[in-house]
């Protein structure tokens, strides 16, 4: 961690402006009322060290939760993991299109 | 008389040492991303550096850099951060060019400058203002222990003097 981070926030969400499917799980953070901290990286997928350090790919979005420990790439998965670790039932869950990690994120 | 002008720039209403520096929270950028960091979150690492430049495609920001590095500012106890109006991509960018070993709070609005009273309109880019160069050494509790302010337009930081405050041996 490089000098002057604090982790303040449980949740880290690696994150592209604008990117639909990133913005699709910022929804569903603030739903839940989830503490996270987002991180914005830039568009080219080449200058993602980092993502691909954390999470093994160079796709955004990217959740990385130290409540449970869980590392999740892919938006479909991503929203799944949210409303079965953090949904209450029938909130917000109609956001979902289940668990379709189908490779679309940016 | 030398024939260019260095305009001298109206006194600025900044903290003063002995006062708190404004806390605010803006994008961090690195070397890697960017994310909304305090000023008050920097302070719990103890004695930061902000250091204001003009935007950064200008020479002063690099000069400014450049003679940072040199100084192996980096290998201070102190973290130091800039502060410019440029957006974090344009950080980004910067900090990738210059290997810059600093990370640097984007402020396009210039509300961070503007808290710190040097706010400077830009004679002939009209609706643009950027902070004034400026220095200020902060400790833990976020009290101004040194404070260097441009007085005139172009001017460059007193490094020398701002060491002394430093007090570190930043010598190899």
């Amino acid at each position: 961690m490089r000098k002057g981070s604090t982790a303040d926030a449980p949740i880290t969400f690696y994150r592209l402006q604008g990117c639909p499917y990133c913005e699709r799980v910022s929804r569903l953070l603030q739903a839940y009322d989830l503490e996270y901290r987002s991180r914005f990286v830039e568009p080219f997928h080449s200058k993602r060290n980092v993502v691909k350090r954390v999470a093994g790919v160079r796709t955004v979005p990217v959740v990385v939760d130290e409540n449970t420990g869980v590392t999740m790439a892919e938006s479909g998965n991503i929203v799944a993991y949210l409303e079965a670790e953090y949904g209450s039932g029938t909130d917000a869950t109609s956001t979902s299109s289940g668990n379709n990690g189908n490779g679309g994120d940016d | 008389m030398p024939d260019f002008d260095v305009v001298d720039l109206e006194p600025a209403d900044h903290p003063e040492p002995g006062e708190t520096a404004p806390d605010f929270t803006r994008p961090l950028v690195g070397e890697e991303y960017w994310e909304d960091r305090s000023l008050a979150s920097l302070a719990e690492n103890g004695r930061f550096v902000l250091v204001f430049t003009p935007m950064n495609g200008s020479f002063l920001a690099r000069y400014i850099w450049d003679e940072l590095v040199d100084r192996k500012w980096d290998t201070s106890d102190a973290t130091v951060v800039g502060v410019t109006i440029s957006t974090p991509y344009e950080h980004k960018r910067f900090v990738d060019d210059h290997d810059l070993p600093f990370e640097l709070f984007s402020d396009p609005g210039n509300g961070v400058a503007e808290a710190y009273g040097i706010a400077h309109d830009l004679d002939g880019m009209a609706g643009v203002s950027e902070p004034r160069p400026a220095v200020f050494v902060v400790d833990g509790d976020r009290t101004v222990e040194q404070a260097w302010v441009a007085s005139e337009w172009p001017d460059f930081p007193d490094y020398d003097a701002l060491e002394a405050v430093l007090g570190n041996d930043l010598e190899e």
